[in-house]
Protein backbone atom coordinates (compact mmCIF):
# COMPACT_ATOMS: atom_id res chain seq x y z
CA UNK A 1 0.00 0.00 0.00
CA UNK A 2 1.93 2.93 -1.02
CA UNK A 3 1.62 6.60 0.42
CA UNK A 4 -1.91 8.90 -0.02
CA UNK A 5 -3.35 5.35 -0.86
CA UNK A 6 -6.64 4.23 0.56
CA UNK A 7 -7.15 0.87 1.77
CA UNK A 8 -10.22 0.23 -1.38
CA UNK A 9 -7.62 1.37 -3.97
CA UNK A 10 -4.29 -0.52 -2.62
CA UNK A 11 -6.53 -4.07 -2.45
CA UNK A 12 -8.15 -3.25 -6.04
CA UNK A 13 -4.74 -2.65 -7.30
CA UNK A 14 -3.81 -5.75 -6.37
CA UNK A 15 -6.44 -7.45 -8.16
CA UNK A 16 -8.96 -8.13 -4.79
CA UNK A 17 -12.62 -8.28 -5.78
CA UNK A 18 -15.06 -6.59 -4.25
CA UNK A 19 -17.21 -10.01 -2.91
CA UNK A 20 -13.04 -10.53 -1.79
CA UNK A 21 -13.12 -6.81 0.33
CA UNK A 22 -16.92 -7.59 1.83
CA UNK A 23 -15.78 -11.28 2.85
CA UNK A 24 -12.85 -9.16 4.48
CA UNK A 25 -14.86 -6.89 5.93
CA UNK A 26 -17.14 -9.24 7.36
CA UNK A 27 -14.53 -11.17 9.40
CA UNK A 28 -13.51 -7.67 10.45
CA UNK A 29 -16.51 -6.93 12.06
CA UNK A 30 -16.51 -10.44 13.78
CA UNK A 31 -12.65 -9.66 14.64
CA UNK A 32 -14.33 -6.49 15.89
CA UNK A 33 -17.12 -8.37 18.45
CA UNK A 34 -19.30 -5.91 16.20
CA UNK A 35 -22.69 -6.94 14.72
CA UNK A 36 -22.30 -8.17 11.41
CA UNK A 37 -24.91 -6.19 10.88
CA UNK A 38 -22.43 -3.19 11.22
CA UNK A 39 -20.52 -4.59 7.95
CA UNK A 40 -21.62 -2.19 4.99
CA UNK A 41 -20.56 0.67 7.69
CA UNK A 42 -16.98 -1.04 7.80
CA UNK A 43 -16.91 -1.70 4.09
CA UNK A 44 -17.21 1.93 3.77
CA UNK A 45 -14.87 3.14 5.96
CA UNK A 46 -12.18 0.57 5.63
CA UNK A 47 -12.53 1.53 1.62
CA UNK A 48 -11.50 5.19 2.50
CA UNK A 49 -9.04 4.34 5.37
CA UNK A 50 -5.84 5.26 5.06
CA UNK A 51 -2.53 3.26 6.18
CA UNK A 52 -1.30 4.16 9.86
CA UNK A 53 2.07 4.20 10.84
CA UNK A 54 2.75 2.15 14.21
CA UNK A 55 5.95 2.20 16.46
CA UNK A 56 5.80 -0.74 18.62
CA UNK A 57 8.25 -1.01 21.70
CA UNK A 58 9.04 -3.89 23.77
CA UNK A 59 10.42 -2.69 27.40
CA UNK A 60 10.35 -5.11 30.28
CA UNK A 61 8.50 -8.56 28.53
CA UNK A 62 8.88 -11.64 27.70
CA UNK A 63 8.05 -11.34 24.20
CA UNK A 64 5.29 -13.75 24.42
CA UNK A 65 2.70 -10.39 23.17
CA UNK A 66 4.65 -10.30 19.62
CA UNK A 67 4.27 -14.50 19.75
CA UNK A 68 0.62 -13.87 20.14
CA UNK A 69 0.12 -11.36 17.57
CA UNK A 70 2.44 -13.04 14.81
CA UNK A 71 0.14 -16.45 15.27
CA UNK A 72 -2.86 -13.87 14.91
CA UNK A 73 -5.01 -15.65 11.80
CA UNK A 74 -7.99 -13.02 11.38
CA UNK A 75 -7.98 -12.21 8.53
CA UNK A 76 -3.92 -12.52 8.55
CA UNK A 77 -1.63 -10.76 10.28
CA UNK A 78 0.34 -10.43 7.45
CA UNK A 79 -1.96 -8.66 5.37
CA UNK A 80 -2.87 -6.68 8.25
CA UNK A 81 0.92 -5.54 9.26
CA UNK A 82 2.31 -5.04 5.43
CA UNK A 83 -1.14 -4.05 3.72
CA UNK A 84 -3.12 -2.35 6.26
CA UNK A 85 -1.25 -1.00 8.54
CA UNK A 86 2.68 -0.30 8.56
CA UNK A 87 5.14 -1.61 10.95
CA UNK A 88 7.56 1.20 11.09
CA UNK A 89 9.69 0.35 14.27
CA UNK A 90 9.49 -2.98 16.26
CA UNK A 91 13.07 -3.74 17.38
CA UNK A 92 12.24 -7.95 17.69
CA UNK A 93 10.93 -8.19 14.22
CA UNK A 94 12.83 -5.80 12.60
CA UNK A 95 16.48 -6.74 11.08
CA UNK A 96 17.94 -3.21 11.87
CA UNK A 97 19.33 -2.54 15.19
CA UNK A 98 21.36 -0.47 17.21
CA UNK A 99 21.35 2.97 15.97
CA UNK A 100 19.82 2.25 12.54
CA UNK A 101 16.64 1.34 13.96
CA UNK A 102 16.73 4.06 16.45
CA UNK A 103 17.10 6.21 13.12
CA UNK A 104 13.67 4.32 11.66
CA UNK A 105 11.67 5.07 14.80
CA UNK A 106 12.94 8.64 15.24
CA UNK A 107 12.18 9.38 10.99
CA UNK A 108 8.68 7.12 11.30
CA UNK A 109 7.56 9.41 14.43
CA UNK A 110 8.83 13.04 12.58
CA UNK A 111 6.79 11.72 9.12
CA UNK A 112 3.79 11.06 11.52
CA UNK A 113 4.00 13.27 13.85
CA UNK A 114 0.73 13.10 15.86
CA UNK A 115 -0.77 10.64 13.55
CA UNK A 116 0.95 7.23 14.51
CA UNK A 117 -0.15 5.02 16.99
CA UNK A 118 2.76 3.46 19.65
CA UNK A 119 2.18 0.20 20.68
CA UNK A 120 3.66 -0.61 24.08
CA UNK A 121 4.26 -4.31 25.30
CA UNK A 122 6.32 -4.98 28.71
CA UNK A 123 6.68 -2.64 31.93
CA UNK A 124 8.87 0.27 32.63
CA UNK A 125 11.53 -0.15 35.33
CA UNK A 126 11.36 3.00 37.48
CA UNK A 127 13.76 1.90 40.44
CA UNK A 128 16.57 1.74 38.65
CA UNK A 129 16.75 2.50 34.22
CA UNK A 130 19.53 0.32 34.06
CA UNK A 131 17.28 -2.62 34.19
CA UNK A 132 16.63 -2.25 30.67
CA UNK A 133 17.84 -0.27 28.27
CA UNK A 134 17.11 -0.27 24.02
CA UNK A 135 20.38 1.30 22.49
CA UNK A 136 21.35 2.73 25.14
CA UNK A 137 18.31 4.80 26.23
CA UNK A 138 16.06 3.79 29.24
CA UNK A 139 12.46 2.49 28.70
CA UNK A 140 10.89 5.73 30.82
CA UNK A 141 12.92 8.35 28.51
CA UNK A 142 12.34 6.21 24.89
CA UNK A 143 8.41 5.94 26.05
CA UNK A 144 8.30 9.67 27.21
CA UNK A 145 10.29 10.72 23.67
CA UNK A 146 7.43 8.56 21.04
CA UNK A 147 4.51 9.24 23.41
CA UNK A 148 5.04 12.66 22.92
CA UNK A 149 3.61 12.60 18.65
CA UNK A 150 1.88 9.83 19.11
CA UNK A 151 -2.35 9.84 18.45
CA UNK A 152 -2.93 7.05 20.83
CA UNK A 153 -1.23 4.21 22.96
CA UNK A 154 -2.40 1.02 23.20
CA UNK A 155 -0.74 -0.90 25.80
CA UNK A 156 -0.41 -4.64 24.95
CA UNK A 157 -0.05 -7.18 27.54
CA UNK A 158 -0.42 -7.14 31.08
CA UNK A 159 3.02 -5.96 31.65
CA UNK A 160 2.11 -2.48 29.52
CA UNK A 161 -1.20 -2.49 30.98
CA UNK A 162 -1.00 -2.94 34.61
CA UNK A 163 2.74 -3.63 35.61
CA UNK A 164 2.75 -7.68 35.20
CA UNK A 165 4.50 -10.01 36.54
CA UNK A 166 7.85 -7.89 36.31
CA UNK A 167 5.63 -5.42 38.82
CA UNK A 168 4.72 -8.87 41.32
CA UNK A 169 6.45 -8.74 44.66
CA UNK A 170 8.56 -7.54 45.54
CA UNK A 171 9.18 -5.35 42.26
CA UNK A 172 12.69 -5.52 41.92
CA UNK A 173 13.18 -3.28 39.13
CA UNK A 174 10.47 -0.65 40.10
CA UNK A 175 8.03 -1.57 37.27
CA UNK A 176 5.38 0.42 36.63
CA UNK A 177 2.54 0.64 33.96
CA UNK A 178 2.07 3.02 30.46
CA UNK A 179 -0.30 4.47 32.11
CA UNK A 180 1.65 5.31 35.15
CA UNK A 181 3.98 7.01 33.49
CA UNK A 182 1.96 8.98 30.39
CA UNK A 183 -0.91 11.26 31.38
CA UNK A 184 -1.84 13.00 28.30
CA UNK A 185 -2.42 10.49 25.53
CA UNK A 186 -5.65 8.16 25.40
CA UNK A 187 -4.28 5.15 26.35
CA UNK A 188 -6.27 1.49 25.46
CA UNK A 189 -5.32 -1.68 27.41
CA UNK A 190 -5.41 -4.95 25.95
CA UNK A 191 -4.33 -6.95 28.78
CA UNK A 192 -3.61 -10.89 29.12
CA UNK A 193 -0.84 -12.82 29.47
CA UNK A 194 -0.47 -12.69 26.55
CA UNK A 195 -3.90 -11.16 24.98
CA UNK A 196 -5.96 -13.21 22.49
CA UNK A 197 -4.43 -12.55 19.32
CA UNK A 198 -7.50 -10.99 17.46
CA UNK A 199 -7.94 -8.69 20.29
CA UNK A 200 -4.74 -6.55 19.73
CA UNK A 201 -5.30 -7.06 15.55
CA UNK A 202 -9.39 -6.26 16.38
CA UNK A 203 -8.11 -3.22 18.34
CA UNK A 204 -5.84 -2.30 15.79
CA UNK A 205 -8.48 -2.53 12.80
CA UNK A 206 -10.83 -0.56 14.91
CA UNK A 207 -8.56 2.53 15.02
CA UNK A 208 -8.10 2.12 11.11
CA UNK A 209 -12.06 1.93 10.62
CA UNK A 210 -13.22 4.61 12.69
CA UNK A 211 -10.42 6.69 13.29
CA UNK A 212 -11.10 6.48 16.91
CA UNK A 213 -10.57 4.24 19.63
CA UNK A 214 -13.05 1.87 21.06
CA UNK A 215 -15.29 2.24 24.29
CA UNK A 216 -13.22 1.74 27.58
CA UNK A 217 -14.14 0.35 30.92
CA UNK A 218 -13.28 1.41 34.14
CA UNK A 219 -9.95 -0.07 34.05
CA UNK A 220 -9.37 1.02 30.52
CA UNK A 221 -9.81 -2.21 28.20
CA UNK A 222 -12.05 -2.37 24.88
CA UNK A 223 -15.94 -3.12 26.23
CA UNK A 224 -16.06 -5.38 23.20
CA UNK A 225 -13.73 -7.83 24.38
CA UNK A 226 -13.47 -6.93 28.24
CA UNK A 227 -16.76 -6.53 28.75
CA UNK A 228 -18.43 -9.49 30.38
CA UNK A 229 -16.37 -11.99 32.99
CA UNK A 230 -15.31 -15.41 31.73
CA UNK A 231 -17.40 -16.98 34.37
CA UNK A 232 -20.47 -14.99 33.20
CA UNK A 233 -19.78 -16.79 29.56
CA UNK A 234 -18.24 -20.29 30.96
CA UNK A 235 -19.62 -23.31 29.06
CA UNK A 236 -18.98 -24.66 32.94
CA UNK A 237 -21.52 -22.26 34.63
CA UNK A 238 -24.08 -24.65 34.64
CA UNK A 239 -22.23 -26.55 37.15
CA UNK A 240 -21.25 -23.52 39.42
CA UNK A 241 -25.17 -22.64 39.48
CA UNK A 242 -26.19 -26.21 40.43
CA UNK A 243 -23.18 -26.42 43.32
CA UNK A 244 -21.26 -29.32 41.04
CA UNK A 245 -17.22 -28.75 41.78
CA UNK A 246 -13.74 -30.31 40.45
CA UNK A 247 -12.04 -31.04 44.21
CA UNK A 248 -9.37 -32.04 42.81
CA UNK A 249 -7.34 -32.36 39.42
CA UNK A 250 -8.54 -36.11 38.73
CA UNK A 251 -11.80 -36.55 40.60
CA UNK A 252 -15.15 -37.50 39.56
CA UNK A 253 -15.59 -33.86 38.86
CA UNK A 254 -12.79 -32.65 36.83
CA UNK A 255 -13.67 -36.29 34.70
CA UNK A 256 -17.06 -34.65 34.40
CA UNK A 257 -16.26 -31.67 33.38
CA UNK A 258 -17.92 -29.39 36.26
CA UNK A 259 -17.06 -25.98 37.55
CA UNK A 260 -13.44 -25.37 38.48
CA UNK A 261 -14.19 -22.86 41.03
CA UNK A 262 -12.86 -24.75 44.29
CA UNK A 263 -9.47 -25.69 42.22
CA UNK A 264 -8.59 -21.39 42.04
CA UNK A 265 -10.58 -20.40 38.84
CA UNK A 266 -10.42 -16.53 38.20
CA UNK A 267 -12.96 -16.16 35.67
CA UNK A 268 -15.91 -14.50 38.38
CA UNK A 269 -13.33 -11.75 38.88
CA UNK A 270 -11.73 -11.67 35.28
CA UNK A 271 -13.16 -9.60 32.14
CA UNK A 272 -11.37 -11.45 29.02
CA UNK A 273 -12.94 -12.84 25.75
CA UNK A 274 -11.70 -15.81 26.43
CA UNK A 275 -14.71 -18.02 26.85
CA UNK A 276 -16.29 -16.99 23.51
CA UNK A 277 -13.20 -16.23 21.11
CA UNK A 278 -11.44 -18.45 22.48
CA UNK A 279 -7.71 -19.43 21.46
CA UNK A 280 -5.91 -21.58 18.41
CA UNK A 281 -8.51 -20.39 15.99
CA UNK A 282 -11.06 -20.93 18.01
CA UNK A 283 -10.35 -24.51 19.32
CA UNK A 284 -10.22 -24.28 22.85
CA UNK A 285 -9.30 -22.20 26.18
CA UNK A 286 -8.04 -22.89 29.49
CA UNK A 287 -11.11 -24.01 31.46
CA UNK A 288 -11.87 -26.42 28.16
CA UNK A 289 -8.69 -27.92 28.80
CA UNK A 290 -9.32 -28.39 32.53
CA UNK A 291 -7.33 -25.93 34.16
CA UNK A 292 -8.59 -22.95 35.99
CA UNK A 293 -8.97 -19.28 34.71
CA UNK A 294 -5.63 -17.75 36.25
CA UNK A 295 -7.30 -13.95 36.03
CA UNK A 296 -4.21 -12.81 33.60
CA UNK A 297 -6.45 -9.76 32.24
CA UNK A 298 -6.44 -8.27 35.72
CA UNK A 299 -4.44 -6.01 37.78
CA UNK A 300 -2.39 -7.91 40.39
CA UNK A 301 -3.33 -11.29 39.30
CA UNK A 302 0.36 -12.38 40.07
CA UNK A 303 -0.34 -11.84 43.81
CA UNK A 304 -3.85 -13.21 44.40
CA UNK A 305 -2.77 -15.22 46.63
CA UNK A 306 -2.35 -18.70 44.63
CA UNK A 307 -3.73 -19.85 40.99
CA UNK A 308 -5.20 -22.86 42.78
CA UNK A 309 -6.64 -20.85 46.08
CA UNK A 310 -10.64 -20.38 45.39
CA UNK A 311 -11.38 -17.34 45.13
CA UNK A 312 -13.63 -17.36 48.40
CA UNK A 313 -10.09 -18.23 50.41
CA UNK A 314 -8.06 -15.70 52.23
CA UNK A 315 -4.35 -15.51 51.14
CA UNK A 316 -2.87 -16.56 54.47
CA UNK A 317 -3.02 -20.40 55.75
CA UNK A 318 -5.90 -20.53 58.26
CA UNK A 319 -7.47 -24.12 59.41
CA UNK A 320 -8.37 -26.80 57.58
CA UNK A 321 -11.87 -27.19 58.41
CA UNK A 322 -12.45 -23.41 57.98
CA UNK A 323 -11.08 -23.45 54.59
CA UNK A 324 -13.78 -26.02 53.59
CA UNK A 325 -16.36 -24.02 55.57
CA UNK A 326 -15.24 -20.96 53.19
CA UNK A 327 -15.40 -23.42 50.10
CA UNK A 328 -18.92 -24.77 50.84
CA UNK A 329 -20.10 -21.39 52.00
CA UNK A 330 -19.27 -19.33 48.96
CA UNK A 331 -20.64 -22.06 46.49
CA UNK A 332 -23.61 -21.39 48.42
CA UNK A 333 -23.51 -17.95 48.63
CA UNK A 334 -22.85 -17.49 52.12
CA UNK A 335 -19.78 -14.82 52.77
CA UNK A 336 -16.96 -15.32 55.05
CA UNK A 337 -19.08 -15.42 58.19
CA UNK A 338 -17.39 -18.68 59.69
CA UNK A 339 -13.79 -16.86 60.08
CA UNK A 340 -13.03 -15.34 63.29
CA UNK A 341 -11.98 -11.65 63.76
CA UNK A 342 -8.14 -12.65 63.76
CA UNK A 343 -8.12 -15.11 61.33
CA UNK A 344 -9.22 -12.21 58.75
CA UNK A 345 -6.99 -9.68 60.94
CA UNK A 346 -4.15 -11.87 59.68
CA UNK A 347 -5.54 -12.77 56.05
CA UNK A 348 -5.90 -8.86 55.61
CA UNK A 349 -2.25 -8.52 56.96
CA UNK A 350 -0.85 -10.99 54.84
CA UNK A 351 -2.27 -8.87 51.44
CA UNK A 352 0.41 -6.04 52.25
CA UNK A 353 3.25 -5.66 50.23
CA UNK A 354 6.81 -7.30 51.01
CA UNK A 355 9.82 -5.12 50.96
CA UNK A 356 13.58 -6.19 49.37
CA UNK A 357 14.22 -5.30 53.47
CA UNK A 358 11.38 -7.76 54.37
CA UNK A 359 13.05 -10.66 51.90
CA UNK A 360 16.62 -9.70 53.71
CA UNK A 361 15.82 -10.03 56.97
CA UNK A 362 13.83 -13.66 56.14
CA UNK A 363 17.04 -14.69 54.69
CA UNK A 364 19.29 -13.13 57.95
CA UNK A 365 17.06 -15.11 60.18
CA UNK A 366 17.30 -18.32 57.83
CA UNK B 1 -16.92 -28.87 5.26
CA UNK B 2 -14.65 -29.86 6.97
CA UNK B 3 -14.94 -31.26 10.21
CA UNK B 4 -13.25 -29.92 13.82
CA UNK B 5 -13.12 -32.75 16.58
CA UNK B 6 -13.38 -30.48 19.44
CA UNK B 7 -10.53 -31.94 21.48
CA UNK B 8 -12.30 -32.02 24.84
CA UNK B 9 -15.36 -33.95 23.98
CA UNK B 10 -13.54 -37.26 24.54
CA UNK B 11 -12.41 -36.54 27.97
CA UNK B 12 -15.41 -34.46 29.34
CA UNK B 13 -18.26 -36.79 29.27
CA UNK B 14 -20.84 -34.70 29.82
CA UNK B 15 -19.73 -31.21 28.05
CA UNK B 16 -22.51 -32.34 24.69
CA UNK B 17 -25.21 -30.16 26.07
CA UNK B 18 -23.87 -27.74 28.69
CA UNK B 19 -24.81 -24.42 27.81
CA UNK B 20 -28.17 -25.54 26.43
CA UNK B 21 -27.89 -22.77 23.61
CA UNK B 22 -28.67 -24.50 20.90
CA UNK B 23 -32.29 -24.81 21.23
CA UNK B 24 -32.87 -20.93 21.69
CA UNK B 25 -30.18 -20.66 18.97
CA UNK B 26 -32.74 -22.59 16.61
CA UNK B 27 -35.72 -20.97 17.74
CA UNK B 28 -33.76 -17.28 17.13
CA UNK B 29 -33.32 -18.68 13.31
CA UNK B 30 -37.15 -20.14 12.87
CA UNK B 31 -38.09 -16.38 14.03
CA UNK B 32 -35.68 -15.19 11.54
CA UNK B 33 -36.73 -17.21 8.88
CA UNK B 34 -40.42 -15.80 9.35
CA UNK B 35 -39.51 -12.27 9.57
CA UNK B 36 -37.74 -13.11 6.31
CA UNK B 37 -40.60 -14.67 5.01
CA UNK B 38 -42.95 -11.52 6.17
CA UNK B 39 -40.99 -8.76 6.10
CA UNK B 40 -37.89 -10.09 3.69
CA UNK B 41 -36.09 -8.76 6.71
CA UNK B 42 -32.26 -10.43 6.61
CA UNK B 43 -30.62 -12.02 9.88
CA UNK B 44 -26.65 -12.69 10.18
CA UNK B 45 -25.34 -14.71 13.53
CA UNK B 46 -22.07 -14.29 14.31
CA UNK B 47 -21.19 -17.67 15.49
CA UNK B 48 -17.98 -16.77 17.51
CA UNK B 49 -19.70 -14.16 19.63
CA UNK B 50 -21.58 -17.20 21.28
CA UNK B 51 -20.45 -19.22 24.18
CA UNK B 52 -20.80 -22.91 23.01
CA UNK B 53 -19.51 -25.85 24.73
CA UNK B 54 -17.51 -28.74 23.01
CA UNK B 55 -19.67 -30.38 20.08
CA UNK B 56 -22.73 -27.51 20.30
CA UNK B 57 -21.71 -25.94 17.51
CA UNK B 58 -21.61 -29.68 15.80
CA UNK B 59 -25.04 -30.31 17.56
CA UNK B 60 -26.24 -26.76 15.74
CA UNK B 61 -24.98 -27.68 12.28
CA UNK B 62 -26.26 -31.54 12.72
CA UNK B 63 -29.46 -30.37 13.49
CA UNK B 64 -29.28 -27.71 10.50
CA UNK B 65 -28.06 -29.99 7.80
CA UNK B 66 -27.35 -29.82 4.35
CA UNK B 67 -30.20 -28.98 1.57
CA UNK B 68 -29.83 -28.75 -2.13
CA UNK B 69 -26.84 -25.86 -2.61
CA UNK B 70 -22.99 -26.05 -1.75
CA UNK B 71 -20.84 -23.76 -3.00
CA UNK B 72 -17.35 -22.60 -2.60
CA UNK B 73 -16.01 -19.55 -3.69
CA UNK B 74 -12.08 -18.28 -3.91
CA UNK B 75 -11.49 -14.87 -3.10
CA UNK B 76 -8.85 -14.21 -0.46
CA UNK B 77 -9.11 -17.49 0.21
CA UNK B 78 -11.96 -19.80 0.49
CA UNK B 79 -15.24 -19.35 1.48
CA UNK B 80 -17.92 -22.05 1.79
CA UNK B 81 -21.74 -21.36 1.37
CA UNK B 82 -23.94 -23.82 2.02
CA UNK B 83 -27.86 -24.36 2.25
CA UNK B 84 -29.11 -26.00 5.50
CA UNK B 85 -31.92 -28.64 5.26
CA UNK B 86 -34.39 -25.31 5.93
CA UNK B 87 -34.29 -23.09 2.72
CA UNK B 88 -33.06 -19.85 3.23
CA UNK B 89 -31.32 -20.87 6.49
CA UNK B 90 -27.38 -20.77 5.47
CA UNK B 91 -24.57 -21.28 6.96
CA UNK B 92 -20.92 -19.40 5.77
CA UNK B 93 -17.74 -20.09 6.82
CA UNK B 94 -14.51 -18.43 5.79
CA UNK B 95 -11.20 -19.08 5.59
CA UNK B 96 -8.23 -17.29 4.80
CA UNK B 97 -5.48 -18.56 2.72
CA UNK B 98 -3.84 -20.86 4.74
CA UNK B 99 -7.39 -22.61 5.26
CA UNK B 100 -7.70 -21.16 8.83
CA UNK B 101 -11.11 -20.62 10.00
CA UNK B 102 -11.76 -16.90 10.28
CA UNK B 103 -15.62 -16.13 10.60
CA UNK B 104 -18.36 -18.42 11.03
CA UNK B 105 -21.93 -17.75 10.20
CA UNK B 106 -25.39 -18.02 9.66
CA UNK B 107 -27.49 -16.09 7.37
CA UNK B 108 -30.82 -16.14 6.84
CA UNK B 109 -31.81 -14.74 3.71
CA UNK B 110 -32.76 -15.96 0.23
CA UNK B 111 -29.25 -15.78 -1.03
CA UNK B 112 -25.96 -14.68 0.50
CA UNK B 113 -24.52 -11.30 -0.68
CA UNK B 114 -21.17 -12.95 -1.36
CA UNK B 115 -23.18 -15.25 -3.50
CA UNK B 116 -24.03 -12.48 -5.85
CA UNK B 117 -21.69 -11.07 -8.48
CA UNK B 118 -21.12 -7.45 -6.85
CA UNK B 119 -21.54 -4.16 -9.25
CA UNK B 120 -18.05 -3.23 -8.94
CA UNK B 121 -17.11 -6.55 -10.40
CA UNK B 122 -19.32 -6.60 -13.12
CA UNK B 123 -18.57 -3.20 -14.30
CA UNK B 124 -14.76 -4.28 -14.46
CA UNK B 125 -15.71 -7.41 -15.74
CA UNK B 126 -17.40 -5.82 -19.00
CA UNK B 127 -14.73 -3.75 -19.23
CA UNK B 128 -12.23 -6.16 -19.41
CA UNK B 129 -14.69 -8.30 -22.31
CA UNK B 130 -15.15 -5.01 -24.38
CA UNK B 131 -11.57 -5.00 -24.35
CA UNK B 132 -11.16 -7.89 -25.35
CA UNK B 133 -13.48 -8.15 -28.55
CA UNK B 134 -12.64 -6.52 -31.88
CA UNK B 135 -13.49 -2.90 -32.06
CA UNK B 136 -16.71 -2.84 -34.49
CA UNK B 137 -16.77 0.01 -36.97
CA UNK B 138 -20.09 0.71 -38.44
Amino acid sequence: MSKGETLGEALRRQGITRRGFLKFCAATASMMALPPSMVPAIAAALEKAMRPSVIWLSFQECTGCTESLTRSHSPTVEGLIFDTISLDYHHTLQAASGAAAEAAREAAMEENYGKYILVVDGSIPIANPGYSTIAGISNESMLRDTAKGAAAIVSVGTCAAYGGIPKAKPNPTGAVAVSDIIKDKPIINVPGCPPIPVVITGVLAHFLTFGSIPELDALGRPKAYYGQSIHDRCYRRPFYDKGLFANTFDDEGAKKGWCLYKLGCKGPTTYNACATTKWNEGISFPIEAGHPCLGCSEPGFWDGGGFYKALSMPTEDITEAAVYAVGAGAAAGVALGTINRATKARATKAHEKVTINDLEKVADDD
Amino acid sequence: MPQVTPAMELNVETAGALTRNVQPLLHEIRHALARLLDEGGQTVIDLRSLPLAPGEEQQLLDELGQGEVYARLHALGPTEIIESRYPGVWIVVHFNSSDEVIGKFIEICEVPNLLCSQQQDIQQGLEELQAQLPVVTN
